[in-house]
């Protein structure tokens, strides 16, 4: 279970998150949705350690361990999993090797072996096709040429690899194509388990009627301002955010 | 603390204790009297049993290196050398025989280093790793101690023994060639290493011979205060083909060693060399004391038509390196290629580049040059590209990235450029770029260390290079460019 009260945390002087409170049990998909700048992005940071960001105040544990006080490498080993916004760039590293090394320093973290390349090979194969990731695409450079659809879906194919037990979806659908959009939808939906929590940012109604959330949360000003069931999303897709004190952007 | 500042405080922090190839190998040594003069340089000769000629030309070449200046333009800086303060030949006592003479002190160097010597574990342990085989030259200090697979070798026609072997047993070849393409007078280090070398590998391919393995060369400086001035001599006469390799390493020492070593590669008519460093001379603490300085003279001379010489190198050791292994490429179609990944850390100061001279007509040379400095250190590319009136139809591409990492490291491009003929085609690309904090923290959310990551990246960063080495060599490569970024975490 994830466990966030009363998160307050900034960056530099700017105070983003001011106060978050956000559940989610094991076996449960959570929608944030909310303006743009109100936080979201921060949030998912502040989840997994990237530097620059100073909790200020308040917690966040998952399945009881305070994630705030590990590396973020040690984050990623216990489970916690981005799938980025804008995923990066690594030119002449390979995608395979990168994902190979990931999957190893993950194991490493956690006193395992390394996986034989055989087995590497077998994972990689029966999940890259579904997610319409070529042979080509696992031989270039990480992220390098791809296509903002292509970024996305192979942020998903990590995330199938490395079976992450807190998965962060930070708008995993914006740049979709409809067809694209389903795929990864489903590659989502394929890593819904009963031991598996996840937390979908997004702006749209039409990702979460693939992916159908459990709880949809509204985020306002670096807060949960609203939370109620996957028909939220829909009366948000109607109404925008005036409700909240917010122009359209 | 953002995640780059920390890898740069990590490594600012290294401790260069960590530098793996620092021992020493306890050994008695034979050495010439400390300092410069013409009797060491005939003290030297006598001890290779040198012919008359020999001694002269190094005498020439000592006469003349009394009247130059040491060279300043580089953008290195370090305190006066006082060339009466090194001892300028040192040997193992007794020289072996055989492997099988060789001290067991010698061997276990070697064998720490990761370099068989012994044929049979050569067989073995690389056969089973990479599918060839190497011969290999080890030199140790002033001598070379073993070459292996000689017999081998000569079935094929192939001389590949010690350079002050090669003085005795082939002297017109040697005559013929050597200061044939680094004349006597090139400059300040050349003409040192004219006077004093002591060792080095010759090789000669004949005709039409494709060498049936790598040649290598191991350079290890063991004894104190002890300048390695190793000379190779390689050529490949028409149509021959060779690859080889080269590697160094010393011990750590708080005292600054000179290394000024002269390569000279000759390719005749379609012939091919292929030539490869890996060096890893002790780079000094991290508060930049001690170290090599490593003041090299590579040159190729593409002689013939059609023929083609190729430098690939990955260089991570030594205080100061200055050093520019270049083309002359005089026959026509003849192809000039430089590979360079040079990596600086702590106070190491790097500056090395080639030169590409094209002579003969449609010739053409490529350049990839990747440049990567963290700590303090100083990282220069230098590199000349010309063409002679006559060399119509030269072409050049150079590329050329620096990465820094760090805010306290410096990286710096002088390229020089000179077409004497309107149909010259040069094309040069430069980027220096940083690793950015967001790469950085895309791998460390993937669960990679911040040192992983550094690895990661910088590998791929000199991918294009590091796929120009033989296999093994790569490998290798690879993991030495991960120490020698890593900082003092555990
Ligand atoms: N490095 C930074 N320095 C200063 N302010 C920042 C920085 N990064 C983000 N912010 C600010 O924090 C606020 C929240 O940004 P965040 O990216 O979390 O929003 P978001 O909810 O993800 O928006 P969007 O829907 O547009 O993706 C914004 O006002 C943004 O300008
Ligand atoms: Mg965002």
């Amino acid at each position: 279970m994830l466990e966030i009260k009363n998160l307050h945390a900034r960056i530099g002087d700017n105070e983003i998150l001011k106060g978050l409170d956000l559940t989610i049990p094991l076996g449960e998909v959570h929608a944030i949705m909310g303006p743009n700048g109100s936080g979201k992005s921060t949030l998912s940071y502040v989840l997994s350690g990237k530097p620059d960001y100073e909790v200020t105040e308040g917690s966040a544990t998952f399945d009881g361990q305070d994630i705030l006080a590990l590396a973020p490498e040690e984050r990623a080993a216990a489970g916690v999993f981005l799938a980025f916004q804008y995923p990066i760039e690594i030119p002449g590293v390979a995608n395979m090797t990168f994902l190979r090394a990931a999957m190893n320093a993950q194991r490493k973290t956690r006193g395992e072996e390394e996986i034989s390349t055989p087995d590497f090979l077998k994972l990689v194969r029966a999940k890259a096709p579904d997610l319409g990731i070529t042979q080509d695409m696992l031989r270039r450079g990480v992220n390098v040429g791809f296509s903002g659809g292509e970024k996305k879906r192979n942020e998903i194919l990590q995330m199938a690899l490395l079976q992450p037990r807190l998965c962060i979806l930070d708008e995993t659908d914006s740049g979709l194509d409809i067809d694209a959009l389903k795929v990864v939808a489903q590659g989502v939906n394929a890593l819904r388990s009963p031991d598996r929590a996840m937390l979908v940012i997004t702006h749209y109604q039409r990702l979460l009627d693939h992916i159908v959330p459990d709880v949809v949360h509204v985020m306002h000003k670096g807060r949960i301002v609203r939370s109620g069931g996957a028909e939220l999303a829909l009366e948000l897709e109607e109404s925008g955010y005036a409700a909240y004190g917010q122009n359209a952007a | 603390m953002p995640a780059v500042q920390e890898t740069v405080e990590r490594v600012r922090a290294l401790d260069v204790d960590q530098y793996k190839y620092g021992f020493v190998t306890d050994i008695e040594s034979e050495k010439a009297p400390k300092g410069l003069s013409e009797d060491t340089i005939r003290y030297i000769s006598a001890k290779k049993n040198e012919p008359e000629w020999m001694l002269d030309w190094r005498l020439q070449a000592y006469r003349r290196w009394l009247t130059m200046p040491e060279p300043t333009w580089a953008r290195v800086s370090y305190p006066k050398i006082d060339f009466q303060d090194y001892y300028y030949y040192s040997a193992p006592k007794a020289a072996p025989k055989s492997i099988d003479e060789i001290n067991p002190e010698i061997l276990k160097t070697y064998e720490k280093l990761g370099i068989p010597l012994r044929e049979r574990d050569a067989l073995l342990g690389i056969e089973s790793s990479g599918g060839s085989r190497v011969a290999v030259d080890a030199v140790f200090d002033s001598v070379s101690v073993a070459t292996t697979f000689k017999a081998e070798l000569a079935k094929a026609g192939v001389i590949f023994m010690p350079i002050s072997e090669a003085i005795r047993e082939h002297p017109d070849l040697v005559k013929a060639y050597l200061g044939s393409v680094v004349p006597v007078s090139d400059n300040f280090y050349a003409t040192l290493n004219s006077a004093v070398f002591s060792d080095g590998s010759f090789v000669y391919i004949p005709k039409g011979v494709r060498c049936p393995m790598e040649l290598s060369t191991y350079f290890r400086i063991n004894e104190r205060n002890t300048g390695q001035f190793e000379r190779t001599l390689i050529i490949a006469d028409e149509g021959a083909y060779v690859s080889y390799l080269e590697g160094c390493t010393a011990p750590q020492r708080d005292e600054n060693q000179l290394h000024a070593a002269v390569v000279e590669l000759v390719a005749m008519k379609d012939a091919e060399i292929k030539y490869s460093t890996v060096q890893n001379w002790y780079p000094g603490d991290k508060d930049g004391k001690g170290g090599i300085y490593n003041f090299v003279t590579k040159r190729g001379d593409c002689r013939g038509d059609n023929s083609k010489i190729s430098w690939t190198q990955v260089e991570t050791g030594s205080a100061i390196t200055w050093k520019y292994p270049s083309c002359i490429l005089r026959g026509d179609n003849s192809q000039g290629e430089f590979y360079s990944i040079a990596i600086s850390n702590g106070y190491q100061q790097v500056d090395s580049g080639t030169k590409m001279i094209h002579l003969g007509k449609n010739t053409s040379s490529r350049i990839i040059s990747k440049g990567i400095a963290a700590g303090h250190s100083e990282n220069t590319y230098r590199g000349l590209v010309s063409a002679h009136r006559k060399a119509t139809g030269a072409r050049n591409f150079t590329n050329c990235d620096s990465l820094l990492i760090g805010d306290r490291c410096g990286a710096h491009t002088v390229p020089y450029m000179e077409a004497k003929n309107a149909s010259a085609q040069f094309e040069h690309e430069a980027t220096t770029s940083k690793i950015s904090e967001d790469q950085l923290f895309y791998c460390l959310q993937r669960g990679l260390s911040q040192e992983e990551a550094v690895a990661l990246i910088v590998n791929g960063f000199v991918r294009d290079v590091l796929q120009q080495l033989p296999m093994e060599f790569a490998v290798e490569a690879q993991k030495l460019i991960a120490v020698s970024l890593e900082g003092s975490v555990g």
